[in-house]
């Protein structure tokens, strides 16, 4: 009944111009309100992993005396920071080397290029990409290709026999590895 | 019959919808539109089997990133029609993205996105877009070891934007680690919200469609002027227009079948997407590579100069989005008939021409080092023992052949080292050995005398025009005096300290006496700790 008047009122003119903007201008407020209530609360879902930071945590590798001197190895280990669903898909990769009695180095599999996987070559001592052809040295220095910046390294210890490496990200750009 | 109708009427009454559905099967379409026209309704076709087998498949298909690959072997393997359903569904795709072009190549060349039909185009522009990324999230959606560095590979791609291209990055695979949470949005993007958006901007497209109509075939002298353009349509219409069902839809129809029928004969004969390694990113035997209808971006990014590659990685999408957008904006009026619009027809030449040769290289990927390339045999060496069988095993062993080709064996990374002989003094060779070059690494450091005395050896025999042959040659090894070793040996090497270069017939190497001699090389081979 109320709104049938209304209408009335708004076909013949009578109701005040100023009313009608306001009403119109608070209907797109609500329908605002409504959408943003339901979905901030969306968005920061959906952005939430961005700003997720890896734990960082040591994972064993394998006992000291596997490795021998000089030696480049690929080892793999569970990323600690792995979903439970994550399958083969949690697994890491690394190239580790021994280089002294308790000193390893450990290379990060991706390329600085795109990422791609490095594999090592223990002839000539490099290692190749299979994407675009990037070639690094045995000290992860760019011999070759468009990699832009040496192979990233794991931080590695030995604790109790057992040789560590600290999880990390998938290197993404220069500067997030310098952090 | 009777009830039919009278149904029909009822239905009509309460929703409208019978006489609109009525009104636009009939609607005149301009006469002239004949077999160039089937292109549009053809795509619509793909899309619409792409929804229904990706429904079907979706019942079996698992968007877990530990269970993905699992479900994807067991739908191929094992389910009943399954490898034929995802066959259909690959095949689908692949069509799509080919009808896709030839429509939009069509609608190009005849000059049909002038007045008014500009936003038909802004909109098919949107569809191709996100039919690529359909196409795109589709591969990843496979999870195998490809689609996971696919993804990385993004990431990093997606990691050179400037300011936020980590974020970025992050955003994109849901973490900072490719993962369950990249495939959970893959799954998300590919089954829900490029959906939606494909379906709203077809519903958006078909309505431009019968708003503007189809665009009449062009005529040579007679341009589009948007004063008098739509008057005129509505009089051609008028006058001459025929039923768009069944005139139009018929020859519609007859295309689509036959589109039909060759996906799945594709589907039956060829099958799906083989799939690759388990998706474990501790695998390195990995080779990524997108499906075909990327190779050419692929092609791109490996071959660009590489100081480019950042702008280029992300100016390209850049660019291209913001041509297409463009192109109805620009030109909105004038000839439509490609015979006057010569700049547009070599346009399409030239891109489409790049393209292809684009694809044709990353079909090649002469760029990727073969690390598993088959090593020389003693019929190509020329020999079967002696220094320079023994140089060619170093060329085996040391990695040369993955990047150098042989006699048809080994890489193309680099050049082609048949007839380097005729090339390269041994002098020359030694210095790029030892030195390195432009993309090729310093072999100096991991060389011993013996070893590169043999190489070069070797590498003398190989002679088109000369007259030493391998065993000729072995026989009568020069005696050169010893190298104290290491990477410096250039300086102990009498004569000359650094040869130099015939520029003919060493096109490679033109920079590398300028490159090589100065301190720096030097210092960077001497001052590199081996690490190991």
């Amino acid at each position: 009944m109320k709104i049938d008047d209304n209408n009335r009122a708004g076909r013949s003119g009578a109701e005040d111009p100023g009313r009608r903007r306001f009403l119109v201008r608070l209907s797109v407020a609500v329908g605002s309100l409504i959408a943003t209530m339901a979905g901030l609360p969306v968005i920061g879902y959906i952005l939430l992993p961005v700003s997720r930071k890896m734990h960082r945590q040591w994972v064993s590798v394998g006992p000291a005396e596997r490795f021998t001197v000089g030696d480049t190895v690929l080892v793999s280990f569970e990323n600690p920071s792995a979903t439970p669903w994550a399958g083969v898909t949690g697994k890491t990769g690394a190239w580790v080397r021994r280089v002294g009695d308790s000193n390893f180095i450990a290379f990060v599999l991706n390329c600085s290029h795109l990422g791609c996987p490095v594999r090592w070559e223990a002839s000539p001592k490099l290692f190749f990409c299979p994407c675009h052809g990037s070639v690094y040295y045995e000290d992860g220095t760019v011999a070759a290709g468009p990699a832009p910046f040496p192979l990233q390294r794991f931080q590695v210890r030995v604790r109790g026999g057992q040789v560590e490496l600290e999880s990390r990200p998938i290197p993404i750009t220069e500067a997030t590895e310098r952090e | 019959m009777k009830p039919l109708k009278k149904l029909l009427q009822w239905l009509d009454d309460r929703t409208g919808l019978v006489k609109l559905i009525e009104a636009i099967a009939v609607h005149p379409a301009a006469p002239g539109v004949k077999w160039k026209y089937v292109f549009g309704s053809a795509v619509l076709t793909t899309f619409i089997m792409q929804v229904v087998t990706g429904i079907a498949l979706l019942t079996t298909y698992v968007s877990s990133s530990g269970s993905a690959y699992e479900s994807l072997q067991y739908i191929t393997h094992k389910a009943p029609l399954g490898a034929f359903l995802r066959g259909m569904h690959y095949w689908g795709a692949s069509m799509m993205v080919v009808l896709l072009t030839i429509h939009f190549l069509r609608v190009f060349l005849m000059g049909s996105f002038k007045f008014p039909r500009e936003l038909n185009w802004i909109s098919g522009v949107l569809l191709m877009a996100t039919t690529a990324a359909m196409a795109f999230c589709g591969q990843i959606m496979r999870w195998d070891q490809n689609a996971v560095f696919g993804m990385v590979v993004v990431a990093r791609m997606a990691g050179h934007v400037p300011l936020i291209g980590t974020w970025l990055a992050h955003f994109i695979i849901g973490g900072d680690v490719v993962g369950s949470y990249t495939l959970s949005r893959i799954f998300d993007l590919h089954v829900f919200v490029l959906p939606i958006l494909l379906a709203s901007l077809v519903g958006l497209h078909l309505h431009l469609v019968l708003r503007n109509g189809v665009s009449e075939p062009p005529v040579p002298g007679r341009g589009v002027d948007p004063a008098t353009y739509r008057s005129d349509y509505r009089d051609m219409l008028r006058k001459e227009g025929v039923p768009f069902w069944p005139t139009v839809v018929l020859r519609d129809f007859v295309f689509a079948l036959g589109v039909v029928l060759v996906v799945l004969l594709l589907a039956w004969v060829v099958g799906p997407a083989e799939l690759d390694n388990p998706p474990d990113p501790s695998l390195i035997n990995a080779r990524p590579r997108p499906d075909w209808y990327f190779w050419w971006l692929f092609a791109l990014l490996a071959l660009l100069p590489h100081a480019l590659e950042n702008y280029f990685m992300v100016l390209t999408p850049l660019v291209i989005g913001l041509v297409l957008f463009s192109v109805p904006l620009v030109s909105n009026r004038g000839e439509r008939h490609p015979a006057r619009r010569p700049l547009a027809v070599a346009a399409v030449v030239f891109i489409f021409s790049g393209i292809a040769a684009l694809t044709v290289a990353g079909w090649n990927e002469n760029w990727s080092p073969r690390v598993n390339a088959s090593p020389l045999t003693a019929d190509i060496i020329g020999a079967s023992s002696g220094p320079v069988y023994e140089g060619a095993m170093v060329f085996n062993k040391m990695g040369c052949l993955f990047c150098h080709t042989i006699e048809g064996h080994g890489g193309k990374r680099g050049p082609d080292l048949t007839w380097i002989a005729d090339q390269l003094t041994r002098d020359q060779l030694t210095l790029r050995i030892m030195n390195g070059a432009y993309n090729m690494p310093v072999f100096g450091r991991v060389l011993s005398t013996a070893q590169t005395e043999d190489l070069l050896d070797f590498l003398s025999t190989r002679k088109k025009f000369g007259f030493a042959t391998g065993k000729q040659q072995s026989a009568v090894r020069p005696s050169r005096p010893p190298h104290p070793g290491g990477i410096d040996r250039g300086r102990a090497r009498p004569g000359p300290r650094w040869p130099t270069i015939p520029l003919a017939g060493a096109g490679f190497g033109r920079r590398c006496p300028a490159a090589h001699a100065s301190p720096e090389m030097v210092q960077r081979q001497g001052s590199s700790p081996p690490a190991g």
